[in-house]
């Protein structure tokens, strides 16, 4: 088992070195054939991993040392169980899909073979991630990941937004970075081991205080990496990178790793429910929050980012609850459905030359019926409708929050479900339903390659049967994690709940069809009012972020350089190099080549040795008089 | 009056004061050379003094050394001298800067 453990791991890394050496020639297909059939590799190997772990054991290997030095021992070891194997399907299957997806989609593109090089790079770092069986494992992972993340949404590097997007995604996951980092030295620190399991051992026996600043600290690197507020406006802006990247980074598999991570050490958020209740908070309140943004949005790209946004929120506000395995499932039906809608996204761009406004397509059915149905069948499963995956995971979410009594944040998720339906199917009406306004702006659209269909069909199978594996995983991850049924106790109640859930989400849904199917213009009276304004500015945070925080900062450093760096440490740098240059210039005149003025030098160094020789010969002689002298003295 | 150990090394450090001025001062390799001799002789006495002042014989074996040592160089030197006066017809030490950094 360890064999596929390692291909499973390194077949992307060796992917991403085979694609790196042809980084900067000019396509080759090669590329793209070989880092796909690596992907593959690593998705058998997951598979046959996944039968091993569905039959109650797992793997556990030690690569090697990395760390050794006094209490300090760091391997490289990698575990495979319930729950890291789940990962690993996901970031496999999704990865491979769009792997393949890309040799269509970035065919014209001049850096086809730097992108399937980070591409590669992006799986094996979330696959460390993933599989790490210590905590300094995973940082290597979240880090790798963060980095694949900034290349590749920077990937149009000539592009200034794109550049600004991949700096801010990456600065903004560097602070909450730096709370994982402290998380991980206060755990280290207190249990004195990095090893999940015997970090998780000892955590019972640490002081409350102890343990609540450890999983703060965690949290806030789940914030940063997951886009929760307010840590969030990264994720949108990262919409500026290729679409097969928001579809598998944006969408499925990275910004899950805080799921994963709040999943992974469920053992300390069960110790504090208090954290865990301000997890589930901040998640129903940033599916809410999210979801509002998704309505108004123009931006085809970004009304998916807000629903992916969104959806975790819905993971968060599971796993805060103790509902760790309902989180991870929801995980798993999300990164399909929602890379499906990605991928369908990228075909729809593609055909109207990179357009993102809704308002200006239309009528695509016509042209664009295998993407059509695709992103059709990925909004319904997105919005949750009886019997695809959404179905399943987030009703049991909603039961979830029902059956702890935590009312309110049931309600408002049962709310964002409908506003989830809504701006899904205000998008599906407004791109492939109506009038065909493109034709207006002189678009051409055309269906995307046959192989890139093909491709995305995986995906579409699974947003549509993902939910039937609901028994058979649950029956697997809850070896690990705590295993909570959530049955509602009255029969009528649950059949109410679900009815009443499905109405309200196809009632959005209808709405959602009649408000846009017959979209003809702009609704300039409703663009005038307050609550639109406030949603299309994202309630102006990020010109609150820009303009209280980046301007002040930005003033800041510029006092900062011109008074301090210019003034101070430059000047103290060049005030020391003109001293010893001065002092070269000076004593040049030493080697002026007369044997006379040399000889000279030579005595007068002579007597300079002497007398320090005589100077401290006097002081041992006599230290000890010198010590009672300057003690007199008070020194 | 006995002549004693002080007389030798206030005669020692004499003449090295002489052989140091006169390395300092002159300008004429071949003086550059007599006041070299002088310098190395000082020490010469010194050593030769001291050992005879605490019966041990190896300072007086190191004044051998140095005479020695010394004849070699001055051979040696001397040989170069010529070759320099062959070559520009005089030996002022301030002509000698060929080795000018």
């Amino acid at each position: 088992m360890e064999l596929y453990l390692y291909i499973a791991l390194f077949a992307p890394l060796v992917g991403s070195l085979f694609a790196g050496l042809f980084g900067a020639s000019p396509k080759t297909l090669v590329t793209g054939v070989v880092n796909s059939s690596l992907l593959f590799a690593s998705f058998v190997a997951s598979s046959i991993l996944l039968v091993h772990v569905l039959n109650g054991e797992t793997v556990h290997v030690e690569m090697m040392t990395w760390m050794a030095t006094g209490n300090l021992y760091i391997p490289f070891g990698f575990v495979v169980d319930q729950v890291s194997v789940t990962m690993m399907m996901v970031v496999t299957v999704v990865s491979t899909i769009v792997h393949i997806y890309s040799i269509g989609y970035m065919d014209h593109d001049k850096g086809f073979n730097r992108f399937f090089s980070y591409l590669s790079a992006f799986v094996f770092s979330m696959m460390v991630l993933v599989m790490s069986d210590n905590f300094a494992g995973l940082f290597i992972g979240w880090e790798g990941v963060g980095l694949c993340s900034w290349l590749l949404i920077g990937f149009w590097y000539h592009k200034e937004t794109a550049t600004w997007a991949a700096n801010e995604a990456f600065i903004m996951n560097r602070i909450a970075d730096l709370g994982m980092l402290i998380g991980i030295f206060l755990i280290y620190w207190n249990t004195g081991t990095l090893q999940y399991d015997k970090a998780f051992a000892i955590m019972p026996t640490l002081d409350m205080t102890t343990l609540i600043y450890i999983g703060i600290f965690l949290f806030v690197g789940a914030m940063g990496k997951s886009a929760q507020f307010p840590l969030h406006t990264w994720l949108a802006d990262a919409m500026e990178g290729p679409t097969p990247v928001s579809a598998l980074i944006h969408a499925a598999t990275m910004v899950t790793a805080g799921v994963y991570l709040v999943v992974r050490a469920n053992p300390l958020y069960h110790l504090v429910p208090e954290i865990g209740l301000f997890i589930a908070s901040l998640g129903a309140f940033v599916a809410m929050f999210a979801a509002s943004m998704a309505l108004v949005n123009r931006d085809m790209k970004r009304i998916i980012a807000y629903s992916t946004l969104s959806q975790l929120g819905y993971m968060f506000a599971a796993a805060g609850l103790g509902a760790y395995w309902v989180a991870l499932f929801h995980l798993m039906a999300h990164a399909f459905f929602k890379a499906l809608l990605f991928l369908g996204a990228g075909n729809v761009m593609h055909a109207m030359n990179d357009e993102l406004d809704p308002f200006k397509m239309g009528g695509l059915r016509k042209k664009m019926v295998g993407t059509f149905i695709m992103m059709t069948l990925a909004s319904i499963a997105l919005a949750g409708v009886f019997p695809l995956a959404g179905f399943f995971s987030k009703d049991t979410i909603l039961e979830v929050g029902f059956v702890e009594h935590h009312y309110v944040i049931y309600t408002v998720l049962l709310l964002t479900a409908g506003l989830t339906a809504f701006y899904s199917f205000r998008l599906v009406a407004l791109i492939f339903h109506g009038e065909e306004r493109y034709k207006l702006f002189g678009f051409h659209p055309h269906e995307a390659y046959k192989f890139m269909l093909f491709a995305m069909s995986p995906l579409a199978i699974l947003a549509v049967i993902a939910g039937s594996f609901k028994t058979t995983y649950f029956d697997m991850v809850t070896k690990l994690l705590p295993e909570t049924e959530y049955h509602i106790h009255s029969h009528v109640v649950e059949w109410v709940m679900i009815l009443g859930t499905q109405a309200f989400v196809i009632a959005a849904i209808w709405y959602a069809y009649k408000k846009y199917i017959n979209f003809k213009g702009e609704d300039k009276e409703f663009e005038k009012r307050l609550c639109y304004k406030i949603l299309i500015n994202q309630y102006y945070i990020p010109y609150f972020y820009e303009e209280y925080i980046s301007k002040p900062y930005k003033e800041l450093s510029d006092i900062l350089w011109r008074k301090v760096d210019l003034k101070i440490v430059d000047a103290t740098v060049d005030l020391i190099a003109m001293t010893i240059y001065k002092t070269g210039e000076n004593t040049r005149t030493m080697q002026n080549g007369n044997l006379s003025s040399m000889l000279r030098w030579m005595v007068a160094g002579i007597v300079i040795l002497l007398s320090l020789a005589v100077a401290f010969g006097l002081a041992v002689r006599y230290s000890d008089e010198i010590t009672s002298v300057l003690s007199g003295l008070g020194v | 009056m006995e002549i004693g150990l002080t007389h030798y090394l206030v005669l020692a450090t004499i003449l090295f004061s002489i052989g140091l001025i006169g390395v300092m001062r002159r300008k004429n390799l071949l003086m550059l050379f007599f006041a070299t001799e002088i310098l190395l002789n000082a020490v010469n006495i010194g050593f030769a003094a001291i050992s005879h002042y605490y019966n041990d014989l190896t300072g007086q074996m190191f004044a051998f050394f140095i005479i020695a040592v010394a004849a070699s160089e001055v051979a040696v030197g001397l040989g170069l001298l010529i070759v320099w006066h062959k070559r520009t017809g005089n030996i002022n030490l301030d002509t000698m800067s060929s080795m000018r950094g």
